[in-house]
């Protein structure tokens, strides 16, 4: 099929608002071409679920499209109506699963060599969406706050290394009281600003006792009992005889509900936690991936102003010795090993946090957990510097004028 | 710019020289005739970016690439993968000289002619004179081809050591608790592969290599990875057979796709030391001692940090020119030292490169001997 066919009841499997957009938008989604409108599809499917950030987006994008002159709109589509497809794209029922259209799409692309020339179009097209459309400016600068190093005794790991270039690194920090002095500022931020999914603890711990009101939270263990649903589905698929791509197509589609996740859930954070698991790669083994996984998709899709991400010891891996002298032993968990990845991470969400609108107003922090050593970026501090001077955690914030 | 660091690095380094006119460069080493030369393949089937390896921040991870084999060889500071980035299907590539363009995820023969496959039919060499070592499942299909012209019978005899230890594993009185030996494809953390294909069963092994199921499995036990029990079947080989093209590919750095950057950097370190040791090997064996051509290359990068598409290290998955970049080491018979090859070279240009070693004609292959190797 392609998008000049496509028929109003084709979106009879979308949800309310999403099929609402869709029908508004037909005549718009038949003049595209197949190389563009199943991936426009693949995020409106999901508008029902999305974070207001994401919503507003997808609007920005169809407001685009409608206001763009043809004489405009047609060298921006020329790029993806000239990809060579075949007629097996053509036959993927693609407005009921574009996720399954974009797989096939994606590995065409790259076996034919059109995957670099897709991609320039689709930056290119984003930022001409963004350029019309320039995301809001935060209500206050964005906050992030990275913990790592839970459990190490000892390190001889030269952490920040990354960050350094850009921060004040505090060699003497006194911890006393630190982590709950940032709790307590992610929750005075959730109370001062409450923008909905605008503040997120994502901890890759054991459930905390009581969560923060107007606190996005997302933990590891308190996840466990779908991870293992997860695993088990996998497990029983392989069995099964499922292939690697039959069964990134299972896991793409299931729903929360698949994964035991309770109807009284938040439909829209429950979706983001089972797209973790199942599209993360990583993210159903390792603690450490999940948490990474989960600050990157937050502040990608979510875009808050205010992240804590604290880092917990993944597991061990196991050498080949071990896995041989008795494969299920119990697994310990590996303080040095998550550490670094921890320090990766931070760095990695420090990337993400650049990305958003109000970069050069952000807030940074990294912290060795219980321990002496933090990075600080802010505007009101020298990058590239260290510095010595005992000081608590309550005046680091200050600081950094988070506080 | 990726390009000049490493080289300016390695400059710095060991001293290099920098890239001459073809005409000013000087006598490789002595090498016995042609037809007794041999070449080992090493492959890291996990890229390894700059960032870890050959960056100053990333120097720490590779002390013996950087200090024993860098100095003994001509580095190509710039080679390029054009095709997909996807560990099977690259480094089958690697093997044609061609961009294979097959499902990464199927277990399919590649569709052009293997060097294997040139290696054999031309020079009319038997089985026993090439082998190819290899993570397991998936990779079982590398040895031959599917051309016609080729193919079947032709090809080099594959061994997958995994595949072999769960086997000698399941011969004793294991009920699937060693399944997840077989999960060494990181590129999706669920990948089931498809079995069936040419490689070396169990009792085969044992008989080519003299090596008991038992004393397999007690020196699997005493090993960190699977890449060092890829090692351990690669010497074995070169002792009982000394096949004259070798190719072994690594890929614990693979791990990376489960995010974990403390089990990439080990496994950076681990195949370091693991190359040395391949190097030490052919050095201490009269029958490759002076006559062997080793080559050193990652199939491609990783994602680099920056690129908001990508994850960083964890994928490769962008095309972005970190992931499509990387580089080789080649060094021993036919090689200049302490020399630096700084123009683009292509992936595919491996192939016709051992062409030209060997003396067999690459006739599918997309790429060009390498002119800086004799």
């Amino acid at each position: 099929m392609l998008p000049g066919d496509i028929g109003a009841d084709r979106f009879g499997g979308y949800p309310p608002r999403a099929k609402r957009v869709a029908l508004d938008n037909l005549e718009l989604l038949r003049g595209l071409p197949l190389g563009f409108v199943p991936l426009l599809l693949g995020e409106l499917i999901a508008l029902d679920w999305a974070f207001p950030a994401e919503q507003r987006e997808i609007d920005a994008q169809f407001a685009f499209l409608h206001g763009l002159p043809s004489d405009q709109l047609r060298p921006l589509m020329a790029p993806f109506a000239g990809l060579r497809l075949t007629p097996e794209l053509e036959r993927v029922d693609w407005v009921r699963s574009p996720a399954r259209f974009s797989e096939l799409l994606t590995a065409h692309l790259w076996a034919t060599g059109q995957i670099d020339g897709f991609r320039a179009a689709a930056v290119e097209y984003m930022d001409k969406v963004r350029a019309t459309s320039p995301p809001d400016a935060p209500p206050v600068p964005r906050l992030a706050i990275v913990v790592i190093g839970c459990g190490v005794t000892e390190n001889r790991y030269a952490l920040f290394r990354r960050l350094r270039p850009h921060g004040v690194y505090f060699r003497q920090v006194n911890p006393a009281g630190g982590w709950q002095t940032l709790r307590e500022a992610v929750a005075a931020r959730a109370a001062a600003h409450p923008v909905p999914y605008g503040h997120w603890h994502i901890d890759g711990g054991e459930p905390q006792a009581s969560a923060d009101p107007g606190v996005a939270c997302v933990c590891w263990g308190a996840l466990a009992p779908v991870r293992a649903i997860l695993l088990d589905r996998v497990r029983k698929a392989k069995l099964a005889g499922t292939g690697s791509e039959a069964l990134r197509t299972m896991l793409a589609e299931m729903a929360p509900r698949d994964l035991g996740f309770p109807e009284t859930a938040d439909p829209t954070l429950a979706r983001f936690e089972a797209n973790l698991l199942t599209e993360g790669s990583g993210t159903q083994i390792y603690s450490t991936t999940f948490v990474q996984w989960a600050a990157r998709e937050a502040l990608r899709r979510a875009q808050p102003v205010t992240l804590l991400a604290r880092f917990a010891p993944r597991v061990r891996e196991l050498s080949l010795g071990e896995l041989l002298s008795d494969p299920r032993q119990k697994p310990q968990p590996d303080p040095q090993g998550s550490l670094i990845d921890a320090d990766m991470g931070a760095y990695y969400t420090w990337l993400c946090q650049q990305r958003l609108s109000g970069a050069a107003q952000t807030r940074f922090l990294v912290w060795f957990g219980d321990r002496s050593e933090a990075l600080a970026i802010a505007p009101a501090l020298h990058p590239a510097t260290v510095s010595d001077e005992p000081i608590g955690m309550r005046e680091l914030m200050a600081r950094c004028t988070i506080l | 710019m990726v390009a000049r660091s490493r080289r300016e690095f390695l400059r710095t380094a060991i001293g290099a020289c920098a890239a001459a006119p073809l005409s000013a460069l000087g006598p490789a080493r002595k090498t016995s005739s042609p037809r007794g030369r041999k070449a080992v393949v090493v492959t890291f089937g996990g890229g390894a970016r700059d960032d870890e390896t050959f960056t100053p921040e990333g120097q720490e991870n590779i002390p013996h690439l950087l200090t024993e084999l860098a100095p003994r060889s001509t580095f190509f500071s710039q080679v390029i993968n054009r095709g997909i980035l996807g560990h099977y299907v690259a480094t089958a590539s690697l093997a044609t000289g061609v961009y294979e363009t097959f499902n990464n995820f199927a277990a399919v023969p590649p569709d052009h002619p293997t060097v294997f496959e040139y290696f054999r039919r031309d020079l009319k060499r038997p089985a026993f004179d090439t082998w190819v070592v290899a993570p397991s499942n998936g990779f079982n299909r590398i040895g031959e081809s599917g051309n016609r012209s080729y193919g079947a019978g032709l090809g080099a005899g594959v061994i997958l050591p995994k595949r072999l230890l769960a086997a000698a594993l399941s011969s004793g009185s294991n009920d699937g608790r060693y399944d997840h030996l077989l999960r060494d494809n990181y590129e999706t953390p669920f990948y089931a592969p498809e079995l069936g294909g040419h490689e070396v069963e169990l009792n085969q092994v044992g008989e080519i290599l003299k090596l008991s199921v038992s004393d397999f499995v007690g020196h699997a036990q005493s090993l960190r990875s699977a890449d060092e029990l890829s090692v351990y079947i690669a010497r074995q080989l070169m002792r009982q057979l000394a096949p004259s093209l070798l190719w072994i590919t690594l890929h614990d750095i693979d791990v990376a796709h489960t995010g974990a950057f403390s089990l990439y950097i080990e496994a950076i370190q681990r195949a370091d030391r693991l190359c040395a040791e391949i190097w030490r090997m052919i050095e201490s064996d009269p029958e490759y001692a002076g006559r062997t051509t080793l080559f050193i290359l990652p199939d491609f990068g990783r994602d680099g940090d920056t690129d908001a598409g990508g994850n960083g290290f964890q994928h490769h998955r962008t095309g972005d020119a970190l992931s499509r970049t990387t580089w080789m080491l080649a060094l021993g018979a036919g090689v200049r030292e302490n020399f630096v090859v700084d123009r683009p070279i292509g992936s595919v240009d491996l192939v016709p490169t051992l062409g030209s070693i060997f003396g067999f004609s690459a006739r599918f292959a997309e790429g060009n001997p390498l002119a800086e190797i004799t």
